[in-house]
């Protein structure tokens, strides 16, 4: 009928228009990063980057030593002599010694809890934002970044990757828009490692930090697998049955 | 138009077979909710073994330690003390131990792999309570040839310092001894006895 | 006959002579006539009661870790999501549940709107299962405070303040809402008492009701005709079969095919991420912990309240905005008086109610999509075009549907 059609068409155009302003106005554009919570290797070498880098100011108290054994294949003697420090127990959680009170002093800020970031941020963001540290004499720490404008974070990474400056300071405004280019960065000094190596690290950090927001991930879709499959079976069965009883009716 | 004719035979199989498939699902989605009250990994980490450091305890001491929220006693007996828990054997109910809860390397007279030190778990067997220690000397309000050992005030059971409970008081058994085992000659770890290859 | 089939029936006679087993058996399930063509429509009262209990059974299990303190709220959670065996599996059941929920009842209604199934004799059944509504979004809103987010705790906030812009009472009513002059602790605890206990058994006991009234009046059906003007020489209604066993053995199947999607959801996708969202079902803000001094950049509520959302951000006033939202999802109650059309189902209706419903459907999602984004010129005009035309979907209604040309109603079910 004529109205249905109409009616179609109608829809049709919103649908479009709508699809067009939410792409066009989605705010800054971040590189893309493939999560691989399958890969092992990486989530152990991110592990051994987390623990070394960032535990020392940030906690992740929901996080416990054991678990990620478990999860990552480790074992608990290579838990407690490389990825422990101090008299912590492999049931503990990952929780720091630093007091608030001095992290105010050091950061101004309390470096947020980690455990649950890449469910917050999300691994695109994350994986930008170590990449995107530059030189800034005036910050406190000397760096600033282009993902999170004026972090309170020292680049951590740096001795690894080296030293990034902005290309053009005009361009600041425009970059925080979209901190994809990387003609805006270039690096001056280069670190202990290559920028395919830096990229390497990286990524496998925030493989573990996705595995760490949480760990039951890759569990659940096995799992999952098995639950459809038994849904379908009992499917099957059931409409077999309705339809036999339905033959009484037509 | 209702139609009549009904294959019983195929109704029932299929009503089976949905009923027994349907079954098994309904059985297993218990699980999750059945493990979900069993103890959380947070729990077990609570509960993990204690290391203990001995070394600090005076003889005829008592250091407490809590594992998996209970208090453990850890008592350095004297030679006085051993030979007054050896004299008690008729007066105790259980003087072997073969009713009580025990590791096997505690089944024995004094219930310790050391003779010198007794790890047992603080609370009566009657109904809970957390006993006294009560040296020799200061018994006299319990009984009259009072030998050591603990009182527990809520129902007056008595246990001597191997945790054997006296004969005709309510608490039916002797003092639980937990798994431990000695990691240095001044190191104890309560709740693991396993043997370290 | 086996001799464990004889226990249980002297089993079933002792009980039977002491309690009315046997007569609620024969009125609500063996005896009670259901129109036979109940079409994909009729599968979701069923399944709201599906998802009502499995809300139920999640919810008891994660009250038995979940700690309803400002300090220990957003732990607690984590808590149940890593170290409690199988804890990860019933959060996710019941955060799916909650947003499955609403899509069922909104399906459900909308079959009401298909179907004229709120029309005489079943406006008390209509006004029954809008109460439910009702109550549901206030269980919704309570509930989502509890994990103790960013979002938990703004969305409260902004929600609250609405109730602010009341005139006279505005102010008193928010703190009473409150117990604080922010939302804190104190609003938390409470908001615990009132998902848990309160709202769930106000819930089961409308529920009940709703069931009751539909078995004294007996179902519609997709031709909109009253079975029951048809009888037997028995009494049966002529185009009635026995609830059991056709429609349970029928519901079953919707009920394994629902809990496919459902399951699927849960165990492949439970933050329900898709692109250009932060998360439908959970949000992303949400695994940031409340922070009282820092608003997030977006502030939205979950998708299933957003229609009505759009409709408050459409008015330019504070308390125009609150009125017509108030007003948007009331309105539903008067619509058994609203509509004068004598015919129920869409299929026999007029080319009046047809556009109408057409265009209700077209605004209500695009209303819902746009309390989603965040506010631009162009999103603003939309919503307020797309109000208007919700709302004259009601207001309108008395004349469109008196005034439309409906097609002949059968006698007998046509399928």
């Amino acid at each position: 009928m004529k109205v249905y059609k109409l009616l179609n068409n109608i829809m049709l155009m919103l649908f479009f228009m709508f699809s067009v302003e939410a792409f066009a106005t989605s705010s800054s554009k971040l590189r893309h990063m493939k999560v691989d919570l399958s890969d092992q290797q990486s989530l152990q070498r991110g592990a051994k980057i987390f623990i070394n880098y960032c535990l020392s100011c940030h906690s992740a108290e929901y996080m416990r030593y054991n678990r990620m054994g478990q999860d990552l294949s480790i074992s608990g003697d290579v838990l407690k002599e490389n990825l422990m420090f101090g008299a912590e127990k492999v049931g503990d959680v990952m929780s720091i010694s630093m007091r608030q009170e001095d992290s105010i002093n050091y950061f101004g800020v309390i470096p947020p809890d980690l455990s649950v970031i890449a469910r917050s941020h999300g691994a695109d963001w994350l994986y930008t934002y170590f990449q995107t540290f530059y030189k800034d004499d005036s910050r406190p720490f000397g760096v600033n970044n282009l993902v999170y404008k004026d972090t309170a974070m020292p680049h951590v990474l740096w001795e690894l990757q080296g030293e990034q400056h902005l290309v053009s300071k005009e361009s600041v405004a425009a970059v925080y828009y979209d901190p994809s280019y990387s003609d805006f960065l270039e690096l001056v000094s280069p670190g202990r490692l290559t920028e395919k190596e830096y990229d390497r690290t990286v990524r496998d950090l925030v493989n573990y930090l996705v595995y760490m927001g949480e760990p039951i991930k890759l569990k659940r879709t096995k799992i999952g697998v098995w639950v459809m499959l038994y849904l379908f079976i009992l499917l099957l069965i059931a409409y077999m049955l309705k339809k036999d009883y339905w033959k009484d009716i037509h | 138009m209702r139609n009549t004719n009904i294959n019983q035979s195929r109704r029932r199989f299929l009503t089976t077979a949905a009923t027994v498939v349907g079954g098994v699902g309904a059985a297993a989605a218990t699980v999750p909710f059945v493990s979900n009250m069993n103890p959380s990994a947070k729990t077990k980490a609570i509960g993990a073994p204690v290391e203990v450091d001995i070394s600090n305890i005076e003889p005829g001491g008592r250091l407490i330690e809590k594992w998996q929220g209970k208090p453990v006693w850890i008592l350095r007996r004297t030679e006085e003390m051993l030979k007054d828990i050896s004299s008690l054997n008729s007066d105790v109910s259980d003087p072997k131990s073969d009713e009580s809860a025990q590791p096997e390397y505690a089944k024995n007279e004094y219930r310790a792999r050391k003779e010198e030190f007794l790890i047992v778990i603080g609370i009566c067997t009657h109904l809970g309570c957390s006993p006294n220690f009560v040296l020799k000397g200061e018994g006299e309000s319990i009984s009259m040839d009072w030998k050591g050992g603990f009182f527990c005030p809520c129902h007056g059971s008595k246990f001597d310092l191997a945790g054997r409970v006296f004969k005709g008081v309510p608490a039916p058994r002797n003092l639980v001894i937990p798994p431990y085992k000695f990691i240095s000659p001044t190191r104890l770890l309560i709740g693991d006895d396993s043997e370290t290859v | 006959m086996r001799k464990p089939i004889k226990i249980l029936i002297s089993l079933r006679d002792w009980v039977d002579a002491r309690f009315p087993l046997m007569k609620i058996w024969n009125e609500h399930l063996a005896q009670y006539y259901c129109p036979k063509n109940f079409n994909f429509w009729y599968f979701f009262g069923s399944l709201a009661l599906l998802v009502l209990i499995i809300q139920v059974l999640t919810g008891i299990w994660l009250t038995m870790n979940y700690k309803p303190s400002a300090e220990e709220a957003f732990a607690s959670v984590e808590y149940i999501m890593r170290d409690v065996n199988w804890g990860w599996l019933i959060r996710y059941m019941h955060s799916t549940g909650a947003s499955a929920f609403f899509i069922v009842i909104y399906l459900h209604m909308f079959r009401a709107l298909l179907y004229g199934s709120y029309k005489k004799p079943r406006e008390l059944l209509w006004l029954s299962g809008m109460g439910i509504y009702l109550l549901l979004m206030g269980e919704a809103f309570f509930g989502y405070l509890l994990p103790w987010g960013q979002m938990s705790y703004w969305g409260a906030q902004v929600i609250i303040s609405l109730f602010g812009a009341l005139p006279i009472i505005g102010d008193d009513l928010s703190l009473w809402i409150r117990g604080d002059f922010v939302v804190s602790d104190v609003t938390l605890n409470r908001f615990f008492s009132l998902h848990v206990i309160a709202f769930p058994l106000l819930i089961l006991a409308l529920v009940g009701f709703h069931i009751l009234a539909l078995h004294e009046v007996g179902s519609n059906n997709p031709d909109g005709i009253e079975i029951k003007k048809n009888k037997n020489s028995e009494g049966v209604p002529l185009d009635g079969i026995p609830f059991h066993p056709y429609y349970t053995v029928k519901d079953i199947v919707g009920a394994i095919v629902f809990l496919i999607f459902f399951f699927a959801v849960v165990f492949f996708a439970p933050e329900m991420r898709i692109p250009g969202t932060q998360g439908l079902f959970l949000e992303s803000a949400n695994f940031i912990q409340a922070n009282p001094l820092q608003t997030p950049e977006h502030i939205a509520p979950v998708w299933y309240f957003t229609p009505f959302y759009a409709i408050l951000r459409a008015v330019p006033s504070q308390l125009g905005g609150v009125i017509a939202m108030g007003l948007a999802v009331n309105l539903f109650l008067l619509l058994p008086w609203l509509d004068r059309s004598p015919v129920k189902s869409f299929r026999y209706r007029g080319r009046n109610y047809r556009i109408a419903l057409a265009l209700f459907v077209v605004s209500f999602l695009s209303l819902a999509w746009l309390g989603l984004q965040i506010v631009t010129p162009l999103y603003t005009w939309l919503a307020r075009f797309f109000s208007v035309v919700y709302f004259l979907f009601f207001f309108l209604m008395p004349f469109y549907t008196a005034s439309d040309r409906d097609k002949a109603v059968p006698d007998r079910v046509t399928d």
